[in-house]
């Protein structure tokens, strides 16, 4: 790395922080989340498990009123070709992401190791905005919440596959307690997911210089970490 | 979701302000519209969009068939489980249940078939019959577990020489609702053309005087006030598959 301080013309080297199978599944599940959580919105809208909506208009299924007046329902069937074309997309390329985080070393050197002592330190740090953010390096309350959004994404496809075939995939629906307690953690795992990207986005817009790694894959040397 | 459901509907669909309409599509289309961004497609061109959506709903359809088992039984429950006031749902209001005759009823048939004699009602009891305590399913997301009495689906099309390799049974009803199914999901065991319901004959509501409760596949599949039946291998479509829902429905 080029020294900064030594007042010479110099330039600044870049280094890979996000490899590009990260980079591409990352927006693919980007588009993939999108389509999933607001057709899954106006999905629940058409049978809703606690006393609320979501309003149409952050719901995903076509023409609300168009269905209303043309079928007489909810635009419901648009929703739910949204929804099972989306889950082939979430499947595959969450397959993709799980198969090369495992086989590279990425999960590995990325998200471990992290223990509860790690996370409560870093938790405490963040809580007083002394945590440095290093591009390429998670800190343990990074780690926690990959790892955690990981489970979440793992449970969502499981137990949507629970409520899709509670009588094909009926063992796995009595692994979740049965259909109605599927339909239960299929909407907590939304909301857990909805929950890590409110905060994730805040995240970038608060450190906007982790967005551009993630498009391009690169960083500036001497704000990364990792790649020397 | 209550049992005002369907009502509600109706209300809405005949109801509607003009502008509230135009407002509410207008918002629509600005979220549809974000995310058609997103896809790289044209913001305006949604046939296409729904053309691929079309698409993988009949890759869907494939997916299932090819996953379904004729010997994977559906869960089944203790009778005790099984409730008694079923939840009435159909695309209209109860003052629009269809009121079918049992003395003058008859079953039509056609399509690929030995006899294509219509069926009396005294004659559908005269068959073997068995009951089945499973759960109906609804594509909206609720479900419920009740108990229905009839004969087995198989056990008909073989009385009436239907071709069991053909693809599809399809269904008419007094309503003008119309559905059809795959011939392996007609001849699986929980498939049952149902005469009662809680062990009492079907009320009209229900769906008097016959109704296919298919434990295989959503409660859209289940026709109600069935007055025709054929077999075909042309492809039949359905009321609710022809406006956007899976045509497979399975379970």
């Amino acid at each position: 790395m080029t020294d900064v301080t030594a007042g010479h013309f110099h330039h600044v080297s870049k280094v890979i922080v996000h490899p590009l199978t990260v980079r591409i599944t990352h927006w693919l599940n980007a588009l993939a989340m999108i389509i999933m959580i607001m057709s899954g919105w106006r999905i629940y809208n058409s049978d809703p498990i606690l006393p609320f909506s979501f309003p149409v208009e952050v719901t995903l299924g076509g023409s609300y009123e168009g269905s209303v007046d043309i079928h007489n329902e909810d635009g419901l069937a648009g929703a739910l070709q949204w929804h099972f074309a989306g889950m082939w997309l979430l499947a595959i390329n969450g397959i993709v992401y799980l198969a090369y985080g495992i086989l590279s070393g990425h999960f590995r050197r990325a998200l471990f190791p992290v223990g509860p002592k790690a996370v409560l330190r870093d938790a405490l740090a963040a809580l007083q905005f002394r945590l440095p953010h290093r591009l390429g390096s998670y800190n343990a309350v990074q780690k926690t919440l990959y790892l955690g959004v990981l489970a979440a994404g793992v449970i969502m496809v499981l137990s949507g596959l629970a409520i899709w075939k509670p009588g094909q995939f009926q063992e796995l629906a009595w692994l979740f307690g049965g259909f109605d307690a599927a339909r239960v953690v299929h909407f907590l795992g939304m909301a857990a997911i909805v929950l890590f990207l409110i905060v994730h986005i805040a995240l970038v817009l608060i450190v906007p210089k982790t967005l551009p790694p993630m498009i391009t894959g690169r960083a500036p040397a001497d704000e990364s970490t990792s790649g020397r | 979701m209550n049992n005002a459901t369907e009502s509600k509907k109706l209300l809405r669909a005949s109801a509607q302000a003009p502008q509230i309409e135009r407002r509410l599509f207008l918002k629509q289309g600005l979220s549809l519209g974000a995310l058609t961004l997103l896809t790289g497609c044209d913001v305006t061109d949604t046939s296409a969009v729904q053309s691929v959506l079309d698409g993988i709903s009949r890759w869907n359809d494939r997916t299932q068939a090819a996953i379904f088992k004729l010997d994977r039984l559906m869960p089944t429950y203790p009778e005790s489980q099984a409730v008694k006031d079923f939840r009435y749902n159909a695309y209209f209001g109860q003052n629009q249940i269809p009121k079918i005759d049992g003395d003058s009823y008859k079953l039509n048939l056609s399509g690929l078939v030995d006899s294509r004699k219509p069926w009396t009602l005294q004659e559908l009891y005269a068959l073997p019959q068995e009951s089945q305590v499973t759960r109906h399913v609804c594509v909206e997301g609720w479900s419920m577990i009740g108990k229905w009495t009839g004969v087995p689906f198989r056990t008909f099309l073989e009385r009436i020489g239907a071709d069991l390799t053909a693809k599809y049974v399809g269904f008419e009803c007094a309503d003008g609702y119309y559905s059809s199914i795959d011939m392996a999901s007609a001849l699986h065991p929980q498939t049952l053309l149902t005469f009662k319901i809680s062990d009492e004959i079907l009320a009209p509501r229900y769906g008097y005087p016959l109704k296919l409760r298919i434990a295989t596949k959503l409660g859209f599949k289940n026709p109600k006030w069935i007055t025709a039946m054929y077999v075909t291998n042309r492809f039949p479509g359905g009321f609710w598959e022809d406006r956007g829902y899976n045509w497979f429905a399975g379970v």
